[in-house]
């Protein structure tokens, strides 16, 4: 494939594809996220290719392994186009008969559809199953569509006009402003809107600047980044490139880990092919525009994926924090201006270019904009990856779309945001899922991890559980959250033991304030969350496990 | 260099562009506590006993005295009931490492803080890094180093250059505030039994457990 | 793997202190851990001190300093699989095993190794073995999962 070379020539592409393909034509999807992955999906994808291959099929039926679809509770999940029907917790077993009956035969298979637990109702495609239906899936919905390794396949849905109007119709200054009219905020934790993070590092003095994506997701119960890069990742290099164009960035940067091998390996296939078309490297598309990228992989410890910390670490560095005096929009990698946006971000942004702020400022709340990933997990009927509009309530996420608590139990609370996130209680069930509804509630949204917990937890336990985890991954440079941390694990397990005494929970405030507000980084600011947040809705559990005595 | 003029506690003071706030009040005799601070190596903000308050544009924030960059019409305060209390636990934190260095007990006295507060720890050093730092910033001998993160980080020091350098300098020893004591131990440990050392430093031993 | 490839690994990126992440890395992935002569070699090729290779090497524990067992055991310990039971996994698989998280066996069969949410939180409690995921562990299916690898 020759580079392109111009907009007209992309479009020209876009035809030519579009003309080559039947939307009539045959085509199973088969997900290869990693939920499935544990579920043996591999076994599925190769019974289908012996399938089709035993039938000389290959010429008429197309087989795609794509990235996660979403209800990783019933996978492995295959979706047959152009019918789009939906089986679940398919087995290599049942792939003879998927071919037979439903490709070729036109018959629905009534045991692998959905079958709703209360009803007993049957639904044969996403837009009928209530885990499905109650999304708002503008992100996540194309990794069925796409095979992550073909670049056609994103070109065959509007892939890459995004980049060619901002190159061409609209310029960086028109671009940041579309993304601050968008009011699109960092989802990776903090909630900052993007686009004055943006012209921040755009004004920065300097010729040389980076543009950073932060695939780390150390955050443990959030896969919901992994599940959209590795099922759809030119949607993410493309909001990349934009980026870098708008603040005027040669030179990107992709931060992700060592142990998502189908992240590095799709990561790596999609550069490559963008490189060959013209979309990264030197005058792109014609525009006159330089860009291109390198992958920075990570060994995977928690705080690493702290920005100062990640930085340092493409530095070649020991990843350990620096205090953010001088932010890392003016002054990042190698002292240069760096802007750092996580995954799911840089992926809004096509979107906004395309359809304008105005469609996006439609979606949301007043101050929280567009959807939000989630990775739903717990003590929930239906886990899996969940997009959502902001303002949708906790109530309908975990009823209307999880299905529920399993084995009759009760629900407890809703944990946000991982080790340095807070829970909400069931009183709160209402609250809308907002940036800053849920900072107030003490339950920032975070990353997006959302593990339900059932009336059988134990929040004394969860909080020690957290705190035992970042003593592991945090850097130990700092004193208050080194110390601090290792006081109050010391504490929350004794009172876990059943030998809490009094005044642990006052001495436990204490450390957590300090290290909230002494420590280097977010990490240690932060760690203490859970204990505030749960001391806050749930303190009776922390005086039952000193009375218990 | 431009002068910026800065407040203190109150008291208008000169300083110059790169300076922080912990030279700044130095050079007006206003005392900051520190710990892992030592003139002639690069600020590391470790300890953060030299927390203090900044005002900028009404705003007030926590930052690190030894890392934080003077800026024109900056207001500090060094000592409030916040940071004092901060102090204060920073200090019960590391007195269960160290409760017999007289650094500490010194600061203790003055931010009255419990000695006991804490059962102690095993291990007595506050890995404030002055000996790691100094060994490579000034000496570039790079003999000691941390090693392990979060909870478990320690110094370790290495054997194989340890024998070779430490004997004729021993130079980190007194900027030790736990009082000579853990550099000299570890030092003394890694040399008498190089092989354990180097384990220590490895998180997953072979057992010699069967099943 | 033999001295020959770390060497070459090492090699390739003489003189560039930035790689040291990324030579542990390549050294760890083909030969499962890092020997010191290996971390000494590394030290002197990149021009790290000694010191900093060492810091690094044992700051991640995705680096072994200590020779594996032939087979890898991984228990994810995050958020979802511990509220989903992966402790009483962890524990039968420590008892059949005869050692704990971090450890290897005595005749270097198996190594154990816990936490790194693995982002199969939908699927928990998960146990990784030599690579493959097995979702849904209960002690007794992690019992079944261990003898297809005895």
């Amino acid at each position: 494939m020759p580079r392109i070379n111009s907009a007209a020539e992309l479009e020209t592409l876009r035809k030519d594809i579009l003309s080559r393909r039947d939307p009539g034509k045959p085509a199973i999807a088969i997900c290869a996220g990693t939920g499935c992955l544990g579920l043996g999906n591999d076994k599925v994808i190769s019974a289908f290719q012996e399938e089709i291959k035993k039938r000389s099929l290959e010429a008429q039926i197309e087989i795609r392994a794509t990235g996660c679809h979403g209800f990783c509770e019933k996978g492995p999940n295959v979706i047959l186009y152009p019918e789009e029907i939906c089986y679940l917790q398919v087995t290599p077993e049942d792939v003879p008969e998927i071919v037979s009956e439903t490709l070729l035969g036109k018959k629905v298979i009534d045991r692998l559809i959905y079958t709703d637990p209360m009803t007993g109702e049957k639904a044969a495609h996403q837009s009928e199953i209530p885990f499905y239906r109650n999304q708002m899936r503008n992100l996540i919905s194309n990794n069925t569509r796409i095979d992550p390794s073909s670049i056609e396949d994103y070109l065959a849905g509007g892939g890459y006009s995004a980049l060619s109007k901002a190159l061409f119709e609209m310029g960086p200054k028109q671009v940041l402003e579309e993304i601050k009219k968008a009011n699109l905020r960092g989802r990776g934790g903090g909630g900052f809107p993007a686009g004055l993070k943006w012209e921040t590092a755009r004004n920065a003095p300097g010729e040389e600047k980076y543009v950073i994506v932060n695939a780390h997701e150390g955050e443990p119960g959030a896969f919901m980044d992994r599940a959209l890069f590795t099922g759809n990742p030119h949607c993410v290099l493309e909001g990349l490139i934009i980026g870098a164009h708008a603040i005027g960035s040669h030179q990107g940067f992709i931060y992700t880990r060592h142990d998502t091998p189908q992240l590095k390996a799709n990561i790596d296939t999609a550069l490559a092919k963008t490189r060959e078309y013209g979309f990264l490297g030197k005058n792109i598309l014609g525009s006159g525009f330089d860009f291109d990228v390198e992958v920075h992989f990570d060994v995977g410890i928690f705080v690493s994926g702290e920005s100062s910390a990640l930085m340092r670490s493409i530095e070649g560095k020991n990843p350990e924090p620096r205090p953010k005096y001088i932010r890392t929009s003016v002054s990042g990698i190698w002292d240069k201006p760096s802007n750092l946006n996580n995954v799911e971000t840089w992926a809004n942004v096509p979107q906004i270019i395309s359809k304008g702020a105005a469609w996006y400022t439609g979606i949301g709340t007043e101050r929280s904009k567009g959807t939000k990933l989630l990775s739903l997990s717990g003590n929930i009927c239906h886990t899996g990856v969940v997009e959502v509009p902001f303002g949708t309530t906790l109530r309908e996420i975990v009823y209307g779309i999880g299905g529920g608590i399993p084995n009759g139990k009760k629900l407890k609370a809703v944990h946000f945001g991982g080790p340095m996130g807070g829970s909400v209680p069931e009183s709160l069930l209402d609250t809308p899922l907002d940036f800053d509804a849920m900072s107030k509630l003490g339950a920032p949204i975070g990353a997006g991890g959302m593990l339900v917990l059932d009336e059988d937890t134990n929040m004394v336990e969860l909080t020690r559980f957290y705190l035992d985890f970042l003593t592991n991954e945090s850097c130990g440079k700092c004193v208050p959250c080194r110390e601090g941390i290792r006081q109050m694990l010391k504490i929350l397990t004794k009172m876990c033991e059943g030998k809490g005494k009094e005044g642990d929970i006052e001495l436990l405030e204490e450390i957590a304030e300090v290290a909230g507000a002494a420590s280097l980084c977010s990490l240690g600011k932060t760690a203490s969350d859970p204990l505030k947040g749960t001391l806050r809705y749930f303190r009776e559990e922390y005086e039952a496990s000193i009375k218990g005595k | 260099m431009s002068e910026i003029l800065l407040q203190i506690d109150g008291k208008a003071v000169k300083a110059k562009q790169g300076m922080t706030v912990l030279d700044a009040a130095r050079s007006a005799d206003i005392a900051i506590p520190t710990l892992c601070h030592h003139e002639q190596l690069e600020p590391y903000g470790g300890c953060r006993l030299c927390t203090v308050e900044i005002e900028t544009r009404g705003r007030k924030r926590l930052v690190a005295g030894c890392l934080y960059p003077v800026e024109p019409d900056l207001i500090v305060r060094t000592r409030t009931e916040k940071i004092d209390s901060i102090r204060k636990m920073i200090l019960e934190l590391l007195l269960a490492h160290a409760p017999d260095s007289p650094q500490l007990q010194d600061l203790a006295r003055e931010y009255r803080a419990d000695r006991d507060r804490f059962e102690k720890e095993a291990s007595f050093c506050v890995l404030c890094g002055l000996c790691i730092r100094y060994c490579a910033e000034i000496k570039k001998k790079y003999a000691v180093g941390f090693i392990n993160n979060g909870a478990r980080r320690e110094i370790n020091f290495i054997p194989e250059i340890a024998a070779g350098e430490c004997w004729n300098c021993k130079e980190c020893f007194p900027l030790c505030p736990t009082s000579y004591l853990q550099a000299a131990y570890h030092l003394t440990e890694a040399l008498a039994f190089p092989s354990l050392s180097s384990r220590s430093a490895s998180k997953r031993l072979v057992t010699t457990t069967t099943l | 793997m033999d001295n020959d490839t770390i060497d070459q690994i090492i090699d390739r990126h003489e003189g560039r202190a930035g790689s040291l992440i990324h030579v542990l890395m390549e050294i760890q992935s083909k030969n499962h851990w890092i020997p010191r002569e290996a971390l000494a070699k590394v030290s002197q090729k990149l021009g790290v001190p000694f010191t900093r290779v060492m810091q690094i090497a044992t700051f991640y524990k995705t680096f072994s300093l200590t020779p594996q067992g032939h087979h890898e055991v991984h228990v994810c310990t995050g958020t979802s699989c511990h509220i989903r039971g992966s402790q009483r996994v962890l524990d039968k698989i420590q008892s059949l095993l005869g050692i704990r998280a971090g450890e290897t066996d005595s005749n270097s069969k198996f190594s154990l190794a816990k936490g790194n949410c693995l982002g199969c939180c939908t699927l928990g409690p998960e146990i990784v073995v030599d690579g493959r995921h097995y979702a849904r562990m209960t002690p007794e299916k992690a019992e079944e999962v261990l003898k297809k690898y005895n």
